[in-house]
């Protein structure tokens, strides 16, 4: 506990305003990887803040790196790479595909094709009587007889 | 539908709840070091009190080491600082020191005044040593054996426990 | 001594929680009158002592009582009075005294609005909402008491409240949200009321209405809120960023929505019981998980509380039991007999089903992506994030799967709708939003774009289906101001409701292809240009603020030479806590916000200066509020408001 108490202090060092870099790229394209990077990647020790927003030490040399990585016409993909290799998964806002995350990414469209087909099931039967409730039932003679029999039966 | 199938949301809600009562004992925001087994990054940086000196991996291979990352600017390391003091007189470990993102007078002000347990330091003024080591706030202690390969990381204050628990590592590479 | 008072005032308030937790359910059990008729003068008591506990927490903030621990952390004499009094509910302790105050209130108004309800009825729900209380009161006594004193050394002054709370947003957000959360207990306590007296007639389903369409309402207009004073706050122009407490709220809510669609069917078609019980279980219990989620430090958020593992503990308590507690009660006596109604495929019953599996598959969505991280961390599998753009990946096509459905329900039947007059109805409204989507981006933007496409589509759908339904009510009738009366508040309200997500949508997705951004080093006199505005820098000033300094910039705006206005953003630093803080300075508009905030300052006056430009980013807001007003203007419907002992009888029979 007092060891928790310890690390946030050293920890919440950042401080509540916007981190505006004056980064310019000569590149349009390259400003929105800036853009799109910065956001897509988390500050290491902020309490869920992106690379773009975190005001935080680390955010602002990371964010100077991916400058530089960019300015340097590494890829995306290399960007990335470089800072899972130091930070481990976690700084990655859009979690790898892998068998561990395949729950993650896959089961929500698995259960809207279960719900689907939950829905279609429970249509089908539903119809399937109101077939039965709304048709009509005829009676051919020799039945009408036995159904007056039997009626009468009861009435006595 | 059969009775059984009602039971599916308790079902599913009990799972639940164990994974919630398993995150109570986790902390969130602590980061294990994703270059545990890795070796410690190439590096080639002035040393903090020699600055003709230009230090190498070369430098903290061969034995199992401590490295400490401080900074003059971080509170928490002025806390651990005597503990690594009395780590240094035990004489079992060499603990180097990895000075963050400081100021090379405040920093060496800093070790006159409150004693210096660390074999050298490792000037990293720009930070970007500790970029490629994963450090996101000091301090941080990296625990590497003889090949150089970071065994453990601790964040947070070296405590008398931390001490304890970094022993009893290196104990078992004895063992081995 | 007023402190004590307020602990007093809650030990009482738990007394009349924990009587009213068991005497009304053991009468209604054993049909002892007596006992039932208690329920409506405890839920008073309770309410009167909570309301006083929470007056005296509030006079300490007033009086500025430092000996308050909970003062002493959150307040200071120099914020100014409309500050310190919400910083009542600023923190972990004043908020959950602020929850279990609107609990007893919510409580207090079932046993005043409840004419038509039968006694055993109405002493059970007011029986469950006692032990809900008790379970949040014993809470606050146990581990969170807003009321412990710093003695006998206590601080001369404060700690300060945070900056960025010091705000309008800080006085309204928490009490609509949690007017919201904690409405939803009036809907479980109904179903669990149902599930307890065998009762399972369409008739609870037709008294949860009302109240479960309030408190949606309010929780909407929370989020709303909540939205909009993240966006002009935080500095970053940003709306939504599936925090895991904003998914919090979320999860409740979309429950909510699906649970207040079939309650809907329930009432008038008597299908789908069982379903619709889950439904009302499920969104309290979402409440509960989030405040579990955002008071025991299990998952990591700026707006988390201070957390401790001994309060998340007891939370997951009250979790289990409650929510364990529930599920198993349904899985007992909820009813799996089919009921005798049938519907065809295209009728209002399906698009119903199909509404509540698209909901439920956002919520799930949301709650898997929020839960995540924790889930492989437990399994020991490492830490990993799960963020924006998972979120939006999943949650968005969903959305826009819901919103085509949405169009279809309006022109469907109860039972079943021929293809022919369904497709007759839709081919205008298709054409229409299909041929908006197209051209919009040509008119508005640069040429093309698919997103605006699929926006633009879905929204004029939307509105498109609602006109047609609207203009088929008046097909036979000669006076139009006599067909609007006779309209029902339930029908405006869902119009506006369903209108409301449309303008949302079209907010969403404007802002999100349109808005423009620049970060600059800007020197006293620079201009910079953004969205065919230019932006004159003025260079800064300093301010003195209440419990602040400033420095103040200032920047002229114009548009093709004509001055549009001039914006003060502010870097100010607080005296208390000495942090720093920006302050967006934002010229709103309905088509378009622009949006500037400092940054650092940099060498010779010269400072980095953010500009945003943000198109159509209110109508977001308006949309969710469209939709709240909706959801309260459907509770004005007369069915409800009707003592009707009769209809009761009939629907017991």
């Amino acid at each position: 506990m007092l060891k928790l108490l310890m690390i946030m202090a050293v920890l919440s060092f950042n401080s509540v305003h916007a981190a505006i870099d004056t980064y310019e790229f000569k590149d349009a394209d390259k400003q929105a990887r800036f853009h799109e990077l910065t956001a897509d990647l988390r500050c290491p020790k902020c309490q869920n803040q992106n690379l773009a927003d975190s005001n935080s030490e680390i955010a602002q040399d990371l964010r100077q790196k991916v400058y530089e990585m960019l300015d340097a016409d590494q890829s995306d993909s290399d960007i990335v790479d470089f800072m899972v290799a130091r930070y481990g998964e976690f700084v990655l806002y859009e979690p790898r595909f892998s068998l561990q995350n395949s729950i993650l990414w896959l089961g929500p469209f698995a259960l809207l094709i279960v719900g689907l087909f939950v829905v279609l099931f429970l249509v089908r039967s539903r119809s399937k009587n109101s077939k039965i409730d709304s048709a009509e039932v005829e009676l051919d003679t020799q039945q009408q007889k036995r159904l007056k029999q039997v009626l009468n039966k009861g009435k006595k | 539908m059969p009775r059984l199938l009602l039971f599916i949301p308790l079902a599913l809600f009990s799972i639940l709840i164990l994974f919630l009562w398993k995150g109570l004992s986790i902390d969130p925001r602590e980061l294990p070091s994703a270059l545990i087994d890795k070796p410690f990054p190439a590096f080639k940086v002035e040393a903090l009190l020699s600055p003709e000196r230009k230090l190498t991996t070369a430098d903290i291979v061969g034995k199992p080491v401590l490295i400490n990352v401080w900074a003059t600017w971080c509170p928490s390391c002025r806390q651990e600082h005597e503990q690594l003091l009395r780590i240094a007189q035990e004489n079992k470990i060499a603990i180097i020191g990895l000075n963050y993102k400081d100021e090379r007078t405040a920093a060496t002000q800093w070790l006159t005044q409150l004693g210096n347990p660390y074999q050298f330091n490792i000037y990293d003024e720009s930070g970007m040593l500790g970029l490629d080591l994963g450090v996101y706030g000091a301090p941080e202690t990296y625990l590497l054996d003889a090949q150089g390969i970071i065994r453990h990381r601790h964040v947070g204050v070296v405590t008398e426990q931390t001490w304890q628990e970094l022993q009893a590592i290196i104990k078992s590479w004895e063992k081995l | 001594m007023i402190p004590e008072l307020g602990e007093y005032a809650l030990i009482l308030a738990l007394g009349f929680s924990v009587i009213l937790a068991i005497v009304p359910l053991y009468g209604a059990a054993s049909l002892k009158t007596i006992w039932m008729e208690y329920a409506k003068p405890l839920a008073k008591a309770q309410f009167f002592f909570m309301a006083i506990s929470f007056a005296c927490l509030g006079y300490a903030f007033g009086q500025d009582d430092f000996s308050v621990q909970y003062v002493a952390n959150h307040s200071n004499s120099q914020l100014p009075i409309q500050f310190k009094l919400s910083a009542v509910w600023g923190g972990h302790e004043g908020s959950l005294l602020l929850w279990a105050l609107i609990l007893s209130g919510w409580t207090l108004a079932v046993s005043l609005f409840s004419r038509g309800l039968p006694l055993d009825m109405l002493a059970r729900v007011l029986g469950v909402m006692g032990i809900i209380a008790t379970g949040f009161i014993s809470f606050l006594l146990w581990t969170s008491s807003p009321f412990l004193r710093y003695l006998p050394r206590y601080p001369r002054d404060g700690a300060d409240l945070n900056p960025l709370l010091q705000d309008f947003g800080l006085i309204v957000h928490p009490p609509l949200l949690y007017m919201g959360y904690v409405g939803f207990s009036v809907a479980f306590a109904f179903a669990i009321a149902a599930l307890l007296s065998g009762r399972l007639d369409a008739a609870w389903a037709r008294w949860s209405r009302p109240w479960t369409n309030v408190a949606w309402a309010f929780l909407g207009g929370g989020i709303t809120l909540g939205s909009w004073w993240a966006y002009y706050e935080l500095g970053w122009g940003g709306w939504w960023f599936w925090d895991p407490v904003e998914n919090a709220s979320l999860m409740p809510w979309l429950v909510g929505t699906a649970l207040m669609h079939s309650l809907a069917v329930t009432e008038k078609r008597g299908v789908f019981k069982s379903w619709t019980l889950l439904l009302a279980i499920f969104a309290f219990s979402l409440s509960l998980l989030g405040t579990f989620l955002v008071r025991s430090g299990v998952l990591t958020s700026v707006h988390a509380f201070a957390s401790d593992p001994e309060r998340g503990f007891f939370i997951l308590v009250l979790l289990v039991l409650t929510i364990g507690g529930s599920l198993t009660l349904y899985a007992f006596k909820a009813p799996n007999v089919k009921s005798e109604s049938s519907f065809g495929w295209l009728s209002r019953e399906m698009l119903l089903l199909i509404n509540n599996v698209f909901l439920m598959v956002m919520a799930v969505t949301v709650l898997l992506g929020t839960l995540y991280p924790l889930l492989i961390d437990a399994l020991g599998s490492g830490k990993i994030s799960v963020g924006p753009p998972y979120f939006n990946a999943l949650f968005v096509p969903i959305m826009g799967l819901l919103v085509v459905s949405l169009g279809f329900s309006s022109v469907a039947r109860w039972r079943n709708t021929s293809l022919e007059s369904v497709k007759q109805q839709l081919m205008l409204p298709g054409i229409i939003s299909l041929a908006s989507g197209l051209i919009f981006p040509f008119l508005y933007g640069d040429g093309f774009n698919f997103r605006v496409f699929i926006g633009i589509s879905l929204s004029m759908w939307i509105i498109t289906t609602v006109f047609r339904e609207f203009k088929g009510k008046f097909r036979s009738t000669t006076s139009i101001a006599e067909k609007l009366k006779q309209l029902s508040p339930s029908y405006y309200g869902m119009m506006l409701a369903h209108v409301g997500v449309a303008v949302t949508a079209i907010g969403i997705t404007l802002v999100s292809v349109y808005s423009e951004e620049r970060d600059m080093r800007m020197a006293p006199g620079d201009t910079m240009e953004l969205a065919d505005y230019q932006f004159k820098f003025l260079g800064t000033k300093s301010v003195k603020g209440a419990n602040f300094v400033a420095d103040q910039g200032t920047i002229e705006i114009s548009l093709d030479g004509e001055s549009v206005v001039t914006l003060y953003p502010q870097k100010r630093r607080y005296n208390v806590k000495k942090s720093m803080m920006t302050e967006a300075s934002i010229d709103p508009g309905l088509f378009r916000d622009l949006y500037l905030a400092l940054g650092e300052p940099l060498a010779d006056g010269a400072w980095a200066v953010r500009v945003h430009y943000k198109p159509y980013v209110r109508w977001l807001w308006l949309g969710g509020l469209l939709m709240a007003l909706g959801g309260i203007v459907t509770v004005f419907d007369r069915r409800y408001r009707k003592n009707d002992t009769q209809k009761q009888g009939v629907a017991n029979a």
